[in-house]
């Protein structure tokens, strides 16, 4: 009988998750029906922690109905106690409840927030699916332009214009930059948003657990084409995928620096594109804002600036000119005080055509 | 006056009303420096934003020019020396600010105000110079809150100046009473709150800029 | 050498700078200045000018500029709401191969002027509107500490009003969403005067909320009746005084922001732009760290109105008085704490993010102290069901709802998936219209008879209230819906048709809270045509326990006779049930101060500068800059401010109130 009580509350936890997304899934949306591990979970945390605050939440709508009518002044069955305004008791009652539930959702909070940090590798590709180890992640380039979204497949030299074809069950990092404004990346169905900004990487590790095709949107706004920024999202089998990438690299165009320039023009409602080859370290020098040939790298200009400006202690963390690739997760990617695009990896120098 | 509960006046009786004389300051003396203050604290604020917003922007040259290559200490030494002096100035007029003596009033307050103008005839001389090599505030965001930062401070100044003559009109006109002893006071405050600000400027500003 | 002329004087305002291409706003514009009109002729046709100026435009009486604040709050509401109507009739047809009746260009003015307008010119001026009026009548003051800084502050926040309705008909408004964010707002992006408008005009309108902030916290602190220590202070005060202590720490931040993004505008640094070093991200932190506690400025006063109605409609001293002053001071510091969760999702990290999102979560802990404390009030209580308390309870239900997915979004994983969702905008909606709105009616309906002798129509009242409860949840219900379906704000239409029927819903809702506006609006009217029948005489008609209620409805210019002195918290019921007697003589002169032009004047110059700044009329601009100065030390060469009012005029002015007052208990 002991041994049930655990049990009862585990189940009925998930019970109640299921119940809650069986209603809203039933609206078959992509934040609470989907395809990805890392949107899953987060599905999973907003339901858990709407459960658990409504604990406390159902009560209190309860007691304020009852109180309201138990108390008003057309009920002759009451007490009118004009001088209970205060209780020790009920204080220590009131501060606690909440307190309560806080630390808990704190705790929740605290391991999530590190356990979901798009920046952090995937450790699993589904529940009870560990990464196998030796996995190398899929690298998907994302840039922000005005309005639409340029995805760079670098390993796989080819480039799309508003259509991101991922395969199942493979790891993916998104390296994101933007051109001009503050976009942020989101598809709802395969993990949370990032904010793509100019002059800085940002990251998302993410996963695509069955085959979809969906939308993903811009969710930051921008002006004008805002509204029509969006970008097909396409889960394939992983053989697909390989047809699809064949698909690509078979219809020709390039892009490589005047090509980019024209796309990075801004248009609205801009088509699918396809480009069967990307010229290396674009996006790092789109990152840098260095493709116009001619203007000098950020990387390079903030280097010879601290250095100018006498450097920091000997000894101390210097940024090197030619850095090795940088580990996903590494810190610097999230400096708020400066942009540091120095650590991008293979960063051509005074970018050249 | 405010803070203490009143007894219950004699038989027993509670007052419910204040019938004595009442010693309300018209808005002077503790509410309008009271006010004063806050709104200074308010300024203080409005000064932490810009020096949060120089420290981060603080290495950003975009291959301008760096601290090293456009502060010329010895004039911002030059600079802190008129407008430390002029709080001392303006601290010797207290007494007499106290005691109603006009004349030195005056004298002292004239001499503080003719400091804090070198202060910003330096100032403005620092700055068409570096604008006329190319380091004005378009150059970089370095120079842009350099030149926010400080201007910032400027602008104060030179308003402390105009209130100043102002007072020093009034002054003539009217002699030492209560109104303009109390806005003497709120000047002074002023006036040494600026002095701190620069002190924040010349250390964050000039001496990091130039020793990092 | 006439085009030169013509680009000096005018500076970038041209005819094209006129809508007369686009019928909404000429229509708009047909009707407003027809309705402008027929007030202005209707003031002329009653010879109100004069009484105008001299007894409202030029008072520095804390009741009549409290009561202006609320009649520009309402006027502005309309145009807010005007606005969300807009906005829901657009994203209710706006799908499939239907753009809607709003291009694009014109939908993203009215989401960013309806955000603005709704903050700085209907929530603000309505909160301190409600402050100035009861709080020096509450701590038993004659007015507060700066009278003239006082009328400046409204007319500065007037000019600012001007100047975006102004926007509509001349020129365009932002469209970056309310805060303007960078590298958006920046130059490069937005060429036009649309963020020019915005600047200048909450610039100029943040200046008056400052000082009136400053005032504000002077006189609570300085001018309590003596014997009202700070724990006999009524809850409201001591949430006006949080609330405004607050502004003022956080006004110069949101000044600094505008003044550096004004300064990158105008002059071409680089403080947010993205060459030569800018930092955009700087501007959302500088504005979210005044933009999270602002929503506290907001709703901490509401919460003091809920404190005050509960305990009065209940018969019953507050539950937990310490208990509530504490909460009110924790929220007021840890609102200070948690701007990052506006953008957990700019990269900052889990350390940083957690650290901002537990934060967030902590400030529920004393908000739901409080709801306790309300819920005990209650308990054992003889409610009376007046709408005051119907909007207490109507609050209760609706606020816990917003901030329970508040605390869900702080949870940064959780806001990766619903940042800038329609799920945030219903939470932001349901916190803001439960708590604030709600908070402001409610306290306009129990304070609308002591400003102005009778009470609102009950009937039209009900109306009001049903319409914006009922109406609230058939908005928003579907929006937080489709939110959690993962829709983005401020889209202005939509692909997939599935979603169509909850946004004909929505703006259902949003006609049904229309009508609540309309009933509220019909409340003061019928209000005033059956005010016989709704008449105040004995100045405490809700049966009230602090000191506003032992004045007459409404008060006279002096407020009270003589200073009263408090001996217990809830003073005004102390007297009552200690045989308080109202003394019939022994009055002395008042010294009151006087009213004056100044405020219009400066205002007016402000609202120039403005303008000449936004159109490149440089000549207007520095013409104003200069106007200021002279004006302002001007006015320091007047010593002139105050006079007496003769004590055999306050023993008639009190001789004629009814005499049975006190003895009501």
């Amino acid at each position: 009988m002991r041994r049930q009580a655990p049990n009862l509350i585990g189940h009925g936890l998930r019970l109640g998750l299921l119940a809650m997304s069986a209603l809203l899934g039933g609206c078959s949306r992509d934040v609470m029906n989907p395809a990805g591990d890392i949107a899953l979970q987060q599905r999973n945390l907003i339901l858990f922690a709407t459960l658990v605050m409504l604990l406390i939440i159902v009560p209190v709508m309860v007691l304020i109905v009852l109180f309201a009518w138990r108390y008003r002044r057309g009920n002759p069955n009451k007490t009118y106690d004009p001088g209970f305004d205060h209780s020790t008791t009920l204080e220590l009652v009131i501060w606690s409840c909440p307190l309560f539930i806080i630390i808990a959702l704190s705790a929740v909070t605290w391991t999530s927030t590190h356990l979901l940090d798009p920046f952090r590798p995937l450790t699993r590709i589904a529940p009870g699916k560990p990464v196998p180890p030796g996995t190398k992640p899929l690298e998907v380039e994302v840039v922000g332009l005005d309005w639409k979204w340029l995805f760079i497949y670098p390993d796989l030299g080819i480039a799309t214009v508003n259509e991101l074809a991922l395969p199942t069950n493979v790891p993916v990092h998104f390296s994101i930059t933007s051109t001009d404004q503050f976009n942020a990346f989101y598809a709802p169905t395969l993990a949370g948003m990032v904010y793509a900004m100019p002059n800085m990487r940002s990251e998302l590790n993410a996963v695509l657990n069955r085959p979809v095709e969906t939308t993903g949107y811009s969710s930051n706004y921008t002006g004008r084409g805002f509204s029509d920024m969006q970008f097909r999202l396409r889960g394939m089998a992983p053989a697909d995928f390989d047809r699809w990438v064949a698909g690509v690299k078979g219809a020709g165009g390039g892009l490589a620096t005047q090509a980019y320039i024209a796309l990075a023009k801004p248009s609205e409602r801009a088509p699918v594109m396809h480009f069967a080859s990307v010229q290396p370290g674009l996006f790092d020098r789109i990152v840098n804002a260095c493709v116009e040939p001619g203007t000098p790298c950020q990387a390079d200009v903030m280097h010879r600036d601290m250095q100018r400006a006498g450097g920091t202690a000997p000894g101390s963390a210097a940024k090197p000119a030619a850095p090795s690739q940088p580990k996903p997760g590494d810190p610097h990617h999230r400096d708020m005080t400066r942009a540091d695009p120095s650590l991008a990896p293979g960063a051509v120098r005074a970018g050249h055509a | 006056m405010t803070d203490r509960a009143l007894e219950p006046g004699e038989n027993g009786a509670i007052t419910w009303h204040q019938v004595e004389e009442e010693h309300h300051d018209h808005g002077g003396g503790g509410a309008t420096i009271l006010g004063f203050w806050i709104y200074l604290m308010s300024d203080a604020l409005i000064f932490a934003s810009l020096f949060a917003m120089f420290g981060v922007v603080s290495g950003s040259y975009a291959g301008g020019p760096t601290p090293r290559e456009v502060f010329e200490l010895p004039l911002v030494a030059l600079n802190t020396g008129f407008l430390l002096a002029s709080s001392i100035t303006f601290g010797q007029a207290i007494p007499h600010i106290e005691a109603g003596r006009v004349g030195p009033t005056r004298f002292w307050l004239a001499v503080t105000g003719l400091l804090g103008a070198a202060f910003i005839a330096v100032e403005l001389s620092e700055f068409a110079g570096l604008v006329a090599e190319g380091a004005g505030p378009q150059r970089s965001a370095f120079l842009s809150a350099f030149f926010t930062l400080v201007g910032t401070h400027g602008a104060h100044v030179t308003c402390g100046l105009i209130w100043l003559v102002t007072m020093l009109v009034q002054i003539g006109q009217r002699g030492l009473t209560a109104d303009t002893k109390r806005r003497l006071m709120c000047l002074s405050m002023f006036w040494h709150f600026l002095d701190i600000i620069w002190i924040g400027v010349f250390t964050f500003v000039y001496l990091y800029g130039v020793i990092r | 050498m006439t085009d030169t002329l013509t680009k000096t004087i005018f500076g970038r305002l041209t005819w094209d700078s006129l809508p007369i291409h686009e019928p909404i706003l000429v229509g708009t514009f047909i009707v407003v200045a027809l309705g402008g009109l027929a007030v202005l002729a209707a003031i002329t046709r009653y010879r109100l000018w004069g009484y105008l100026w001299k007894e409202w435009f030029t008072s520095v009486d804390h009741k009549r500029i409290g009561i202006m604040y609320l009649v520009l709050g309402i006027i502005m509401l309309l145009r807010g709401f005007s606005d969300a109507l807009m906005m829901r009739g657009q994203q209710a047809v706006a799908f499939g191969s239907d753009q809607g009746f709003l291009p694009s260009h014109h939908y993203d003015q009215i989401f960013t002027a309806h955000g603005t307008i709704m903050i700085f010119f209907v929530a603000i001026p309505l909160v301190v509107g409600i402050v100035n009026f009861v709080m020096p009548l509450q701590i038993g003051a004659r007015d507060v500490a700066f009278p003239f800084l006082n009328n400046l502050s409204f007319w500065l926040t007037v000019a600012g009003a001007v100047l975006v309705m102004l926007s509509l008909f001349v020129g365009e408004f932002a469209r970056t969403g309310w805060l303007g964010y960078a590298p958006l707002s920046e130059l490069a992006y937005s060429p036009d005067t649309g963020v020019d408008y915005y600047l200048w005009s909450l610039q100029i309108a943040g200046v008056g909320t400052t000082l009136s902030a400053i005032n504000m916290v002077a006189t609570i602190i300085k001018m309590r009746a003596p014997g009202m220590t700070m724990m006999k202070m009524p809850v409201f005060c001591w949430t006006a005084l949080c609330s405004n202590a607050l502004a003022v720490a956080i006004f110069p931040a949101l000044t600094a922001a505008f003044f550096l993004l004004i300064l990158d505008r105008y002059a071409g640094t680089h403080f947010f732009t993205n060459q030569l070093g800018g930092a955009p991200m700087m501007y959302w932190n500088m504005v979210w760290i005044w933009g999270h506690p602002e929503v506290y400025v907001l709703v901490l006063p509401a919460f003091g109105i809920f404190s005050e109605i509960t305990s009065t409609f209940t018969g019953k001293r507050l539950f937990g008085y310490s208990s509530m002053v504490y909460a009110t001071v924790v929220i007021t510091i840890l609102s200070y704490l948690v701007w990052l969760h506006h953008f957990f999702t700019m990269g900052a990290g889990p350390s940083v993010n957690s650290f901002f999102g537990i934060a967030t979560m902590v400030i529920s802990i004393p908000t739901g102290a409080k709801i306790f404390n309300w819920l005990f009030t209650m308990y054992r209580g003889d409610i009376r069901f007046e709408l005051p308390m119907m909007w207490v309870v109507a609050f209760m239900l609706t606020f816990v709802i917003g901030g329970m997915t508040g605390v869900l979004l702080a949870i940064p994983p959780a806001d990766f998936v619903l940042h800038n969702s329609l799920f945030l905008v219903a939470h932001f909606h349901n916190v803001i219209i439960g708590g604030v709105v709600f908070g402001l009616f409610a306290g306009m309906v129990y304070w609308f008879p002591k400003a102005f002798g009778f009470k609102l129509d009950p009937f039209w009242g009900h109306v009001a209230f049903w319409g914006w409860t009922v109406g609230f949840w058939i908005a928003w219900a579907p929006i937080y819906i489709v939110g959690l379906m993962g829709t983005t704000r401020r889209v202005h239409h939509f692909d997939d048709l599935s979603l169509q029927p909850y946004f004909i819903v929505a703006a259902i809702g949003a006609v049904v809270i229309l009508i609540g506006i309309l009933g509220f609006v019909m409340s003061i009217i019928m209000g005033f045509v059956k005010r016989d029948q709704l008449r105040d005489t004995t100045g405490d008609p809700w049966e009230g326990r602090t000191l506003e209620w032992s004045t007459t409805s409404p008060p006279p210019a002096y407020n009270f006779a003589l200073t009263p002195v408090i001996h217990n918290l809830d003073a005004w019921y102390d007297m009552k049930t200690h045989g308080y007697q109202r003394p019939a003589e022994g009055f002395r002169p008042i010294h009151m101060p006087r009213n004056t032009g100044a405020g219009v004047i400066l205002s007016g110059l402000a609202f120039t500068l403005g303008f000449g700044m936004i159109w490149y009329m440089w000549w207007l601009a520095a013409l104003s800059f200069v106007g200021l100065f002279v004006v302002a030390i001007g006015h320091t060469f007047n010593f002139n401010r105050d006079y007496f009012i003769p004590a055999d005029e306050v023993t008639r002015t009190e001789s004629q109130r009814p005499q049975p007052l006190e003895a009501r208990a």
